[in-house]
């Protein structure tokens, strides 16, 4: 008889998480997590950050060293890809016709870069920017002096900017709307990050669309139809991620940007649990239903991925927030923004470096945005969490201590 | 290798060898003890890794950032001795170091 097995597709953040919350919730079967990376799981935000610079190596990235899983009977393929999965024999199996029988299966398979299919786009020097490789194929290009134009005015684009520029490079960001960040902030956070970028002497420009690269071999310029070129050295393309359905799909789960998953984590086939940035699920703050592309929502949903295939009934509710670091400033996200109708700002976001927004739909906070500001996020979190009433304009003033927030709502 | 002790709410203790320049934060997750919950991999802006630190040893570590007072003062049931324990390197001096652990980290 086999004994039991949960197969976890994909060793990041979800699947790392996924198989330890297995063993802490009494899971005391085998597990496997494949992943087609050669590492164990690996924190991924300092990529665009420390482990650029080379403060960080990559032992430092891993979550949790190699002796820890061993401890606990965690078992890992790495550098594998799987080429489907076989849901009626309960197999999966692997791009060198092994198969591997499971009697549980999660999915967590996250997300790959979008590329950008223009001219000139193979050329040397044109890369992305989401895992250890990427990074290590960036960093011979690194050096002062040296022309680095970033594709994409969003975190990962900002993020590197900021990085590159610290690193003494040139550097401009190109982002095809008229301002960045534009898909999650308000006006005024883009009109921050290009204040504050432009003081540290990067170049932002909106509203251009790159159209190809040119260069012999290597790139040398960056094309944006009938505007100037931009030298560039190095270019890093960061403009958004797809996410990995490809093998639930074939499969048979119901995909619709990203796997389906319900409140526990369930696929379609209630057999077959998903977690991370390659799940779509419902949001009970929000009340519709997103894909979520950060490292809070890979782990949270993990635990309660893990929790369901041990026969408890979790549910995923849990408040999205994200954190993004560039120079000095440390941005808190807590809840989504979109939809708001009215932005409330405590502090001056044209000066100084330290302010939040507030962002309100229907006199309720839904999110907050806060720079430098960590009370204002972890007061806006319990806000929104608790649907709390709020006094805009004690809020707008900065000489009320944004906790007494708490205890007049 | 520094020893560092974590007391959990429920009583238990775990005396772990954590390695001299990791965190303290890194050294229960690694062993997979409850109680830290890490969210952010140690970069002092989740405050899911809230600590006390043993009234010994409390002068014995390097003081908080502003930015990890801030986060401190809005944990659940913050202490004199509230530390973010991902902000807490582990040093040969500090071998012997007892941390207790709170009920939750939310």
């Amino acid at each position: 008889m086999t004994k039991s097995c949960c197969v976890i597709i994909g060793a990041s953040h979800a699947g790392g998480q996924l198989a330890v919350s297995l063993r802490q919730e009494g899971w005391d079967q085998k597990i496997l997590v494949i992943g087609d990376e050669p590492y164990l799981p690996y924190n991924r935000p300092p990529l665009s950050k420390t482990f650029l610079s080379g403060e960080k190596h990559v032992e430092d990235l891993l979550i949790r060293p190699e002796a820890q899983y061993e401890k606990v009977d965690i078992d890992f393929m790495l550098g594998q890809e799987v080429s489907r999965i076989d849901r009626t024999n309960n197999l999966v199996i692997l791009d060198n016709d092994t198969d591997i029988s499971y009697s549980s299966l999660a999915l967590t398979t996250g997300a790959r870069v979008r590329k950008l299919d223009l001219p000139g786009a193979d050329l040397k020097g044109v890369l992305y920017l989401r895992d250890i490789s990427n990074a290590e194929q960036i960093q011979p290009y690194i050096a002062p002096g040296k022309k680095a134009v970033i594709v994409g005015g969003g975190y990962i684009g900002l993020e590197t900017a900021a990085m590159l520029r610290k690193l003494g490079l040139e550097v401009t960001v190109l982002e095809t709307a008229d301002r960045v960040l534009n898909r999650v902030t308000a006006p005024e956070m883009s009109a921050f990050y290009t204040r504050i970028h432009e003081e540290e002497g990067v170049r932002i420009v909106t509203g251009a669309g790159v159209t190809g690269f040119a260069g012999y071999n290597r790139v040398r310029e960056v094309l944006c139809g009938d505007s100037d070129p931009f030298p560039a050295d190095l270019v890093i393309i960061g403009v958004g991620v797809i996410p990995n359905t490809e093998l639930a799909e074939e499969a048979g789960l119901d995909v619709d940007n990203g796997i389906c998953v319900d409140g526990q984590c369930r696929t379609s086939d209630p057999d077959i649990v998903a977690a991370g940035d390659c799940t779509n699920h419902y949001n009970a703050f929000y009340q519709c239903r997103l894909r979520l592309e950060s490292v809070q929502n890979a782990m949270d949903q993990a635990r309660v991925a893990a929790a369901t295939l041990c026969g408890k009934s979790n549910a995923y509710n849990a408040l999205p927030w994200f954190w993004s670091d560039q120079y000095d400033l440390k941005l808190q996200i807590a809840g989504l923004s979109n939809g708001y109708d009215e932005v409330v700002l405590r502090g001056d976001p044209g000066a100084g470096r330290k302010f939040s927004a507030f962002y309100f739909k229907n006199d309720q906070v839904i999110a907050v945005d806060a720079v430098n500001s960590p009370q204002e996020f972890m007061v806006g979190k319990q806000i929104i969490s608790k649907s709390l009433a709020v006094d805009k304009v004690m809020l707008e003033d900065t000489s009320v201590p944004i906790k007494s927030l708490l205890t007049n709502a | 290798m520094p020893v560092v002790t974590y007391i959990s709410q429920d009583g238990a203790i775990n005396e772990i060898e954590v390695t001299s320049g990791s965190s303290v934060m890194q050294g229960a997750v690694d062993n997979m003890i409850d109680g830290i919950v890490a969210e952010c991999g140690g970069s002092c802006s989740c405050a899911t890794c809230h600590c006390f630190v043993d009234e010994a040893w409390v002068e014995k570590i390097p003081p908080a950032s502003e930015m990890e007072k801030d986060m401190l003062e809005c944990v659940l049931e913050p202490q004199e001795n509230s530390r973010l324990s991902c902000q807490i390197k582990v040093t040969d001096e500090l071998d012997g170091l007892v941390v207790r652990l709170p009920e939750s980290q939310f």
